[in-house]
């Protein structure tokens, strides 16, 4: 009997959780991954306190994109190395909707830790506590964009020796909007003023990309194996 | 109709029609853009607030019409390589990037150099700039995907997605400075009925667009020909007329 979209999309979100939880240490890695990229640069940069909030947005976004670039790698190389892949390509589910469950489980999984980090790390930046609210609700937005369109390069170059710098030569270019408009979206925030319309673009870039990405990572992934 | 089509998509065919083909396209795209530049650079007058300087148009413009031109170009090829199984096509999608590259990196590299004059800055991170930046990068992108792969068709097919997925950008360039307010000036030569130009300075221009596009022309073909040749060695086609003498020059 075949399971309606519905029941093929719980039951891979619920299977791809229960891996990550448990190796919960892969999950942590983007998170502490993030933390270290953000520390960077006051260290690198100047630790002055005004220098900080006008390049904390932008650097809490970078880091947070480069967690996900991180991230990506791991999204479908072991169900690839180990099997589970292909029995989802032979099994009548709708792939499509397999690789939209994965894609939240592996957001869940690996870009929420960063999420709940960020505010931390906003405040050593220096950002004004009223902007906190539109920093978390801009990533939790946005960020499942990042994911998605980086779903379409992982599953592109999982057949591939050398993916990773390649991963993100291919999606870089199509993320690069996002982390724009959060990052405005946060400025906006500190400076007091009304975010409200950044939020919304953040909200549309994530329900395109989640319409279309799956399509184009299902039919990627077909490719990767044989 | 249909004949036609499927004729053309059969690589000996191509093969063989092509070659008839790129002297033309060549020789009177050569002739055009001799022209253009001709009346570009010495026909037409300086401009009120330009001066001189604004000339490079009559190379900017051509090259950042075909670098963006040509990635449609490509998307569509690689659309209809992916949809249909034509191989011809996947072969024309891989023929595009390298000469959209080209294009798009000349339409960088000359506006940077009127950028210098006119705004004072080589570069500006702007919406326009910084889009068509972008879509140099999505050229590359997809040359580094179709290296990485050893088996041809999987090639074709991965950077056809990627090609597919990449077309978004394309609007956001065309529509950038009306959406935000750039530094870049606005179209001027497309509003239709009322080109903000003056003939003897648009003439130039348009004999120009065209003269790029067949050169675009001319290159594509001669580019698709090396490839086809390459992938289909093997075939008794291509190996008769290997075996037959000079590989370029026996029908």
């Amino acid at each position: 009997m075949a399971a309606g979209p519905g029941q093929v999309f719980a039951a891979v979100l619920r299977r791809d959780l229960q891996v990550a939880w448990r190796r919960w240490s892969d999950a942590a890695n983007p998170a502490l991954f993030f933390l270290l990229v953000v520390t960077l640069f006051p260290l690198a940069l100047s630790p002055k306190a005004e220098f900080l909030r006008a390049i904390g947005p932008g650097v809490l976004w970078v880091g947070a994109l480069l967690a996900t670039l991180m991230a990506l790698n791991l999204l479908f190389r072991a169900d690839v190395d180990d099997g589970t892949m292909e029995q989802l390509l032979l099994s009548d589910c709708p792939l499509p909707i397999v690789m939209l469950a994965k894609t939240l489980a592996h957001w869940i999984t690996t870009i929420l830790p960063v999420i709940v980090v960020a505010p931390v790390l906003a405040i050593t930046y220096h950002l004004p506590p009223e902007a906190l609210p539109t920093l978390v609700l801009g990533l939790l937005i946005g960020t499942p964009a990042l994911s998605l369109v980086g779903s379409i390069g992982a599953a592109l170059t999982v057949g591939l020796r050398q993916g990773g710098a390649l991963l993100a030569v291919l999606v870089v270019p199509l993320m690069l909007p996002v982390p724009m408009f959060g990052a405005r979206a946060t400025d906006l925030a500190v400076a007091g003023e009304d975010p409200t319309g950044l939020l919304y673009l953040l909200g549309a870039l994530s329900v395109l990309a989640a319409g279309l990405a799956p399509l184009a990572s299902a039919a990627a992934i077909r490719l990767g194996i044989d | 109709m249909w004949t036609w089509f499927y004729q053309l998509a059969s690589p000996p065919h191509f093969y063989r029609m092509s070659h008839a083909l790129v002297p033309w396209l060549l020789g009177l795209s050569l002739v055009l853009i001799a022209v253009g530049t001709y009346g570009g650079l010495v026909l037409a007058p300086p401009d009120y607030q330009q001066g001189d300087a604004f000339r490079i148009i009559y190379v900017h413009v051509p090259s950042a019409y075909l670098g963006s031109m040509i990635y449609v170009t490509m998307a569509v090829a690689a659309g209809i390589g992916i949809i249909w199984r034509i191989k011809l096509a996947h072969a024309v999608a891989a023929s595009c990037a390298v000469i959209g590259a080209s294009f798009t990196f000349a339409a960088l590299v000359t506006g940077a150099v009127w950028g210098k004059p006119m705004w004072g800055t080589y570069w500006e991170w702007d919406p326009r700039l910084t889009s068509f930046l972008v879509l140099f990068f999505l050229y590359l992108g997809y040359m580094a995907l179709r290296s990485a792969y050893d088996d041809l068709a999987k090639a074709d097919q991965a950077s056809a997605i990627l090609a597919l997925v990449g077309v978004v950008n394309v609007p956001i360039v065309k529509y950038s400075v009306e959406w935000w307010s750039s530094i870049h000036q606005g179209p001027t030569i497309s509003k239709i009925g009322m080109p903000s130009i003056t003939g003897d300075m648009l003439w130039p221009l348009l004999v120009n667009i065209a003269g790029f596009t067949l050169f675009f022309l001319a290159m594509l073909c001669i580019r698709v020909r090396a490839e086809v040749l390459e992938r289909e060695f093997n075939a008794r086609w291509a190996r008769e007329l290997l075996r037959g003498g000079a590989a370029g020059g026996v029908n």
